[in-house]
């Protein structure tokens, strides 16, 4: 499908000469009012007529805004210009975010005979994007793949990096680009005459402005190549270590798609309990392995050895307590936060509920609390609370670290006997598709993927599991069964009710029955 | 405190003649106001002209060297009858607010005064939010001047016009004792430019004077028998007057040649973007010299009807271009044209779509089948057949997401939201009438709560029909900017009135925060000049509410959703009133950061929060972003092959206003969310305390390294070779 392209302006004609418009399409907050000005002011120092339009107020909150500039020479008497930009009449868009850039094409203020595009490639996501229990993450791909075709010339880079590298914010490095574009017949320094004009933050913007300039210029230096792939490296007590190189010598017979994950996937379950945990990982895989097929480049076990791992380091009250404790932890916190070498406080946002107790206890005593709503109940008042735990001070380490270093106890666990049950179910319901159908067992071990989160959204991932789990036998026979299976997964993780789930399930019903 | 600050610019007012003027169109208008000798302003501020407010507002100390009374009306409303004050007194006066909801509210007031008519000039800036960008419903501020018949001048949109309609304004009221609607499009308002200054004039009679000698006049009394009579008034006088007026003083214009076949006629709003379209089929130049004839209406309400017929005259056609509908201007045309039996055709709606606004693609397309029909030889030859090969450019309409505005980072009023949307996992789907003002971005996704939106303060009032309860209770939205234009009596009052068992929430930000954070009666800054700090909770006593839970800090998610539960639960069957207050994070940002910017460099002691997810317990289900929707609160994708889906992610942005963490716990969402307070300039022995609760959890932590494995390298490693 394509978009109707506009009438054709005639560009020699007497109206086509000498207006230049200039479309800057932002997000609230981004300061596209800020540039907006400063293009303003230097068409008018370079002795152009300029006029410039927005509408207010919805910049400031987090809408898509669109200002626009017109400027004409100073020699033109009385030009007049438009209030607001028309498809295929815009020959500068600057479009403040990878979107917008999509939605600036969208609205036809991209063509080929006339606009340079000067886009920032980095993304604010819009909530419709962020709130999708899956990745709901727009496609960029497709952004830039139609801005190649839209554009008469095309500057894309990372801006809003560039301008946060300096200390500064996106307006500055887009109109540092839109400077070494060369879109406008002005000077360079005409440009950084603006940004010193304007009297605020001015250093930070011309290092930002320089960064922008250098980007529209040179292109964006293509990333330094990924060092070599570092291997695992493990570290710890001889005796662990020693049983870490066995457990790797294992992997190593694996065929190399499975290697991928299966890395990985071990040093998630030993960083998660012991050695001892890994091979029981290796073992479980080796059982799908014994039944997987080359011909099919070993997806099943390759799924397999990210999917068991993921279900074997599940999200338990010492696991959360064992990650929240560690010194790893602390030094990215103090990174991101940028307070190294600065004074820290550290609150952590926990609430337990009753069920994380029970599933602390030992897997009998635990289950029969669990059926007990007396016990229940009893275990609500006395632990169920908001708890903000200081992890900086010593009460609020201690206890954490008391309850991380509950590893040894986890395997009598009832949570951890809960888990295994529904591990080896999951488990013997892919493998039982098999010989028949090795698609349905590869897509029924990707179902793992819906269970996630804790409390009702864990419990919610579980319910919606088990549907798709049933689905899964609606269409065991049919020869599209797999994509079936595809489908209701990618249903389940469009919306939180999961409405999208009992829609695709309905339908196949409505065959299946 | 407004959200912008117009201090700097508002010294360029002070420039005399001779000097020129650079800047937006709010700032030109006020400039004319002044050059023309107004005695009092006041106005409602509402996009497109709250800055014009806020203009107003800090240059008050302008207007008062000048004479000049300025006043912040409670609403629209109180605007319009502000302009009583001209009525009986030869005082320019000049209100503005935005149309057509502005109008809406002012409706009565402008009716009155139009009766009456008026002695000194009296005129309403209306700020039209029609179109892209527009806020409200789709409706013409025309109809008021039809209906009440007052002028309606719609100047061309640049500086210079703006300007010179402000004085013809003045003096078309004057001449014809009617009040005029001077009329802004929503780009008007902030278009930049330049004009010729003339000197400030203070009024000749201020406001202070004509205290010192009342004046009135019994035949501008809207009673009968002066009401029958200011009917005729109208009829016979003001609008031949007025009519003479626009004649004399030329404020319609004409362009292009004298004569043609074809002819455009167009409001002075729509000027540039029929120029524009001219320009780009060939037949105008930059300048706007045009092949054309073409008409500008600068007056849209009266049209002079012997000026259009002349016009026409001789034409085979004619094009009204005018945007929005019912197209009141083209029936008019087109009754005079048949009356006066011409031959001269009438195009308009038909060939322009009858609904929405024209944009530079409507309005060339719209000329482009005009000129086909009636003047194809007019159009030159690229243009009838174009043959450049159109490009094909893929369709983006799947891919780009939609970018509503919603509420800002660390908005106080999105853990109020969420606090509903968690009471409503427990007790069920309630009735939720919502209001204006930012609190309505809720009505969108995460939280989709409120359905319907009658108008401003209007919230409560909106539920009536369920005052008497039912086996749930209605829930109404009303914000404090609402609750003041209108809220107390036509929601509140009425609540209590009917013994209302519903329930309202008050969202108090401090501010008439959707409009740019002006202070309104509730505000906790001190204004010099306005009465701020006045409780709405005291109101409510006042007006008899006696269910009344105030909430000092919304973040507080458990709390304000057992408040929230217990209004909707309690055995009390009157009417319950939330009052939830916290600050407008904009504005408080604005505040505040110098401040603590300032003290971290003066070396005092400063905390200064952050929230963070700890990105490996974060499972990515976003439970906790359909709660929130903060601009901060966004996505990652993690360089793990194990983990399919992003993570959440709090960055740089984040104001540390608590609101992810307080409902990761009301909501038992995940332990995934961290607070970090870095301190500035701690004192010597916090920082040896810290010091040495650093060395012990340290030394935990390497002890506990040393009995396990701890792993290197990348997360998606191959075994070593």
């Amino acid at each position: 499908m394509t978009i109707e392209m506009p009438l054709a302006a005639r560009p020699d004609g007497p109206g086509g000469q000498g207006v230049i418009k200039l479309a800057v399409l932002a997000v609230g907050g981004q300061g596209g009012g800020v540039l907006t000005n400063w293009i303003e002011s230097l068409a008018r120092s370079q002795d152009y007529s300029a006029q410039a339009t927005s509408v207010a107020g919805v910049a400031q909150r987090t809408g898509a805004t669109i200002y626009y500039i017109e400027m004409a020479p100073g020699s033109v008497p009385h030009p007049v210009f438009s209030l607001a930009p028309a498809p295929g009449d815009v020959d500068v868009m600057i479009a403040a975010e990878m979107m917008e850039a999509g939605r600036a094409i969208m609205r036809g203020f991209v063509t080929p005979d006339r606009t340079t595009l000067i886009a920032s490639t980095h993304r604010a996501l819009a909530v419709s994007e962020k709130m999708v229990p899956g990745d709901g993450i727009a496609s960029a791909e497709e952004v830039r793949a139609a801005a190649g075709i839209a554009a008469r010339k095309l500057v894309m880079a990372d801006m809003d990096s560039a301008a946060v590298r300096a200390g500064s914010v996106i307006s500055a490095s887009l109109f540092g680009a839109l400077a070494g574009s060369g879109a406008l017949p002005f000077p360079k320094a005409a440009f950084e005459d603006a940004i010193r004009a304007s009297g605020k933050g001015v250093e930070a913007s011309l290092r930002a402005f320089a960064a922008g300039f250098d980007l529209a210029e040179q292109g964006e230096r293509p990333e330094p190549a990924p060092a070599a792939e570092t291997p695992a490296e493990a570290a710890g007590p001889g005796k662990a270590l020693t049983a870490w190189n066995g457990l790797m010598a294992r992997v190593a017979q694996f065929p190399a798609g499975v290697q991928e994950m299966a890395v990985p996937g071990l040093r998630k379950v030993v960083d998660f309990q012991d050695t001892a945990y890994g091979t029981e990982y290796l073992d479980r895989l080796q059982r799908v392995l014994d039944r997987d097929s080359a011909d099919q480049g070993y997806e099943l076990g390759r799924e397999a050895a990210k999917h068991i791992a993921n279900a074997m380091a599940y999200d338990d009250v010492i696991r959360v307590a064992d990650l929240k404790t560690r010194s790893t932890r602390f030094g990215r916190i103090e990174s991101e936060m940028g307070s190294q070498g600065k004074l820290m406080t550290l609150t952590d946002y926990l609430h337990p509920r009753a069920e994380e107790i029970a599933g602390l206890l030992p897997a009998r005593l635990g289950a029969r609390v669990e059926t007990s709503p007396k016990w229940m109940a009893r275990l609500d008042t006395l632990f169920s609370k908001g708890r903000r735990i200081r992890t900086d001070s010593l009460r609020g380490f201690a206890v954490l670290y008391l309850l991380g270093g509950l590893r040894g106890w986890r395997r009598r666990s009832l949570r951890h006997a809960q888990e295994q049950a529904h591990l080896d179910q999951w488990l013997a319901a892919a493998l039982g598709y098999l010989p028949q159908s090795y698609g349905m067992a590869v897509e029924v071990i990707r179902c793992r993927r819906l269970i996630k989160g804790y409390s009702d959204t864990h419990a919610r991932g579980h319910s919606k599991f088990d549907i798709v789990m049933q689905g899964a036998t609606l269409v065991a026979g049919r020869e599209d069964g797999p994509q079936w299976v595809a489908r209701l997964r990618e249903a389940a993780l469009q919306d939180e009710k999961g409405e999208a789930l009992d829609g695709a399930l309905r339908t196949i019903r409505s065959f299946a029955a | 405190m407004a959200e912008r600050s117009f201090k700097a610019e508002v010294e360029h007012l002070r420039q005399g003649a001779g000097s020129s003027f650079t800047g937006e169109g709010i700032l030109a208008i006020t400039k004319a106001l002044l050059e023309n000798g107004v005695g009092y302003v006041g106005g409602y501020q509402g996009a497109p002209i709250s800055h014009l407010m806020d203009v107003l507002a800090d240059a008050e100390d302008l207007l008062g060297e000048l004479g000049v009374r300025y006043e912040a009306n409670a609403s629209e409303a109180a605007a319009a009858a502000m302009l009583a004050a001209s009525v009986h007194y030869p005082i320019r006066g000049a209100v503005t607010f935005k149309g057509s909801v502005g109008v809406n509210v002012a409706s009565d007031a402008l009716a009155n005064l139009a009766s009456s008519g008026v002695t000194g000039g009296a005129i309403i800036i209306v700020g039209e939010d029609y179109g892209e960008g527009s806020s409200i419903m789709q409706e013409r501020s025309y109809a008021f001047a039809m209906k009440s018949q007052f002028w309606l001048l719609d100047p061309r949109p640049n500086l210079p016009s703006i300007v010179k309609s402000v004085g013809d304004s003045f003096a078309l009221s004057e001449a014809s004792n009617t009040p005029v609607m001077l009329m802004v499009r929503i780009r008007s308002c902030h278009v930049t430019g330049t004009f010729e200054c003339r000197e400030n004039q203070r009024p000749p009679l201020t406001v202070r004077e004509a205290l010192s000698n009342p004046q009135r006049d019994f035949k501008r009394v809207v009673l009968p028998p002066m009401s029958y009579q200011h009917e005729h008034d109208k009829i016979e006088n003001r609008w031949p007057a007025a009519e003479k007026f626009i004649l004399e003083h030329g404020l319609n214009e004409r362009f292009g040649p004298q004569d043609g076949k074809v002819g455009l006629i167009c409001l002075g709003g729509m000027y540039n973007s029929v120029i524009r379209a001219l320009q780009r089929l060939g037949l105008a130049d930059v300048s706007g010299n045009t092949d054309v004839p073409l008409y500008v209406m600068n007056v849209a309400y009266p049209l002079v009807q012997s000026d259009l017929l002349d016009f026409c005259a001789g034409k085979d056609a004619v094009l009204m271009v005018e945007e929005g509908q019912p197209e009141f201007i083209e029936q008019q045309l087109g009754n005079m044209l048949f009356k006066a039996g011409s031959q001269t055709k009438l195009e308009g709606k038909g060939i322009f779509p009858k609904a929405g606004e024209y944009t530079g693609q409507v309005m060339m397309d719209g000329l482009d089948d005009f000129f086909r029909k009636y003047a194809a030889h007019l159009l030159p030859g690229q243009v009838r057949a174009p043959n450049t090969p159109q490009p094909e450019i893929p369709d983006l309409s799947q891919t780009v997401p939609i970018r509503p505005p919603g509420f800002c980072t660390g908005c106080p009023e999105r853990p109020i939201f969420a606090s509903m949307k968690l009471v409503e996992q427990e007790l069920g789907k309630h009735q939720i009438s919502a209001d204006i003002g930012c609190h309505l971005f809720a009505a969108l996704p995460p939280f989709e709560i409120g359905g319907q939106t009658m108008g401003y303060g209007l919230g409560p009032a909106s539920n009536a029909a369920f005052d008497g309860g039912g086996e749930k209770r209605a829930i109404s939205i009303i914000g404090d900017g609402g609750f003041w234009h209108n809220g107390l009596s036509t929601s509140i009052g009425n609540m209590v009135f009917n013994k209302s068992d519903s329930v309202a929430i008050i969202v108090d930000n401090y501010y008439s925060a959707a409009t740019g954070g002006q202070d309104i009666p509730s505000s906790r800054a001190t204004n010099a000049s306005k009465s701020t700090n006045n409780p709405i909770t005291k109101a409510l006593e006042g007006a008899g509410v006696k269910w009344i839970r105030q909430i000092d800090r919304t973040y507080d998610v458990t709390r304000m959703r057992e408040t929230i539960r217990e209004a909707l639960t309690t055995d009390y069957d009157g009417p319950k009133v939330i009052v939830a207050s916290s600050e407008c994070m904009l504005n408080r940002q604005r505040r505040e950061k110098p401040q603590r910017n300032k003290a971290v460099k003066d070396g005092a002691r400063v905390e200064i929060p952050r929230f963070g997810v700890d990105e490996d317990i974060c499972t990515g289900d976003h439970a906790c972003i359909r709660l929130s929707g903060c601009p901060s609160l966004s996505l990652k994708t993690l360089d793990d092959p194990l983990r399919d889906d992003p993570v959440a992610h709090i960055d740089q942005s984040c104001v540390g206003c608590g609101n992810c963490g307080e409902v990761a716990d009301a909501a038992i969402l995940c332990p995934s969310f961290y607070e970090a307070r870095v301190v500035h300039n701690p004192s010597g022995f916090e920082r040896w305390a810290a010091g040495l609760r650093s060395r012990v959890i340290s030394w935990l932590q390497t002890r506990r390294a040393a009995r396990r494995l701890t792993f290197n390298g990348t997360a998606s490693g191959r075994i070593a070779p």
